[in-house]
């Protein structure tokens, strides 16, 4: 699978709860590069990946894609993991990647890829709820290889990972930007990928 | 389609699996018609003219128990964020979820009801106008109760005040079951005007409703 997407933002701003997270934010990626947003607790991050998912609703500002079909909406084209694995507890391992390799809009076919990315094969049949935490965000991530999406939107992936998964994980990354996807991760551990651009959102309150 | 067809299996599995949804519904339904003769006395003549209304009541707040569960644990556990990035609209979404809560809710109440209908002295001969009604009448009950459970997402104790929200809606479907199923029991009008209106109005909720799930939806997650 390969893509050629771009993804702009221009000119971003967001609110929460009365209080301006951030303004006047813009980037631009080009395909198979990744953008890595740091900043303290409460600076915005999340925000900024759920604006793009259009998850939350913008206050200010575009998008602007390159590459996809122009009648795509952007949340179709986007992986959105975020701190909520949003996997169910009372559902097999396999149970739950098929449902999103069939939700997705994938064609089912993901199902053994996301199974092998993490090494979750061996769980399959065991149910999502006897799952480590690690196992579980490793369940989580894994979703990204039910169907190809070229943008991926990563919230703290990396949260109870072991090293080796890490690693893969890492790994996988680089895979997504080499054929031509972008990424947009936020992170407080600087993952070994290598980001093309780097987005440090600061924190300023606003009384 | 594939994608509103995994959701529906998937809720459906889940409803299954963790079982208290279906089960707890059927239960209370069981013991609020169970313990109504003993309120009001061997009375039979009373109790087969109050048994459609005590049925309908006693199934609109049964139907509500599950009501919460529509949205409330994809909420939870972010399940709802990844459906909303799916190719499904969030109407479609809304609506697919309502349908399985009708299919795991509203059709098991409406099996039961005929059975619950012997306690209350039911004439056995309108047991086919009961199970239609109510099989006729829970799809707007479960499409309705997702707009109070899209509305009441992310509150604590949120059944309570669904209840509170969504109740005084089934007012009309309320009143068109319970004369559809008096009118079979003892005519002499005809069961098919009230039992028609009551189509209308889940036909209307499975139409309309959905767009307000949505809408409510969207306003508990920003």
């Amino acid at each position: 699978m390969s893509y050629q997407i771009g993804l702009a933002a221009h000119d971003l701003s967001c609110r929460r709860g009365g209080r301006k997270l951030f303004e006047g934010l813009s980037f631009a990626l080009k395909p198979g590069e990744a953008l890595l947003v740091t900043g303290p607790n409460g600076a915005g991050k999340t925000s900024l990946l759920r604006l793009i998912a259009e998850l939350l609703p913008l206050d200010g500002g575009s998008f602007r894609v390159t590459g996809a079909a122009s009648d795509t909406p952007l949340p179709e084209l986007c992986h959105y993991v975020g701190h909520a694995n949003g996997i169910k507890t009372s559902l097999s391992v396999r149970e739950n990647l098929a449902f999103y390799a069939d939700y997705l809009g994938g064609d089912g076919a993901g199902l053994a890829d996301a199974l092998a990315a993490f090494k979750l094969d061996e769980l399959a049949d065991f149910l999502a709820g006897m799952l480590s935490a690690g196992q579980k965000r490793k369940l989580a991530l894994s979703r990204l290889f039910t169907s190809p999406r070229p943008i991926w939107l990563l919230d703290e992936p990396s949260v109870s990972l072991d090293a080796a998964s890490v690693k893969q994980l890492d790994v996988a990354l680089g895979r997504h930007l080499k054929a031509g996807g972008v990424a947009i991760v936020a992170s407080h551990v600087t993952p070994k990928t290598k980001f093309a651009r780097r987005l440090a959102l600061g924190l300023e309150l606003v009384s | 389609m594939r994608a509103a067809l995994a959701l529906l299996r998937r809720d459906i599995m889940l409803a299954w699996r963790e079982g208290g949804a279906i089960g707890v519904a059927l239960g209370f339904y069981l013991v609020v018609v169970a313990i109504m003769p003993l309120g009001l006395g061997p009375d039979l003549n009373l109790l087969s003219r109050i048994a459609p209304g005590v049925l309908w009541v006693a199934l609109l707040l049964a139907a509500l128990l599950a009501a919460d569960r529509i949205f409330h644990n994809d909420y939870e556990d972010g399940a709802l964020d990844v459906l909303m990035t799916g190719p499904l609209p969030l109407p479609l979404v809304a609506a697919t979820k309502s349908l399985a809560h009708w299919l795991t809710t509203g059709v098991p109440l409406a099996l039961l009801a005929p059975v619950l209908g012997l306690l209350l002295n039911l004439p056995i001969a309108a047991s086919p106008w009961l199970v239609l009604a109510m099989l006729a009448g829970t799809p707007a009950v479960s499409f309705i109760a997702a707009i109070g459970a899209g509305l009441t997402l992310g509150l604590r104790r949120s059944g309570l005040l669904l209840a509170l929200l969504v109740l005084p809606l089934y007012v009309p479907v309320l009143i068109f079951g319970v004369s559809t199923v008096s009118a079979a029991i003892t005519g002499p009008a005809s069961p098919w005007p009230p039992f028609l209106m009551l189509c209308a109005l889940s036909l209307a909720s499975i139409v309309l409703a959905p767009f307000a799930s949505a809408l409510a939806l969207r306003n508990a997650l920003r």
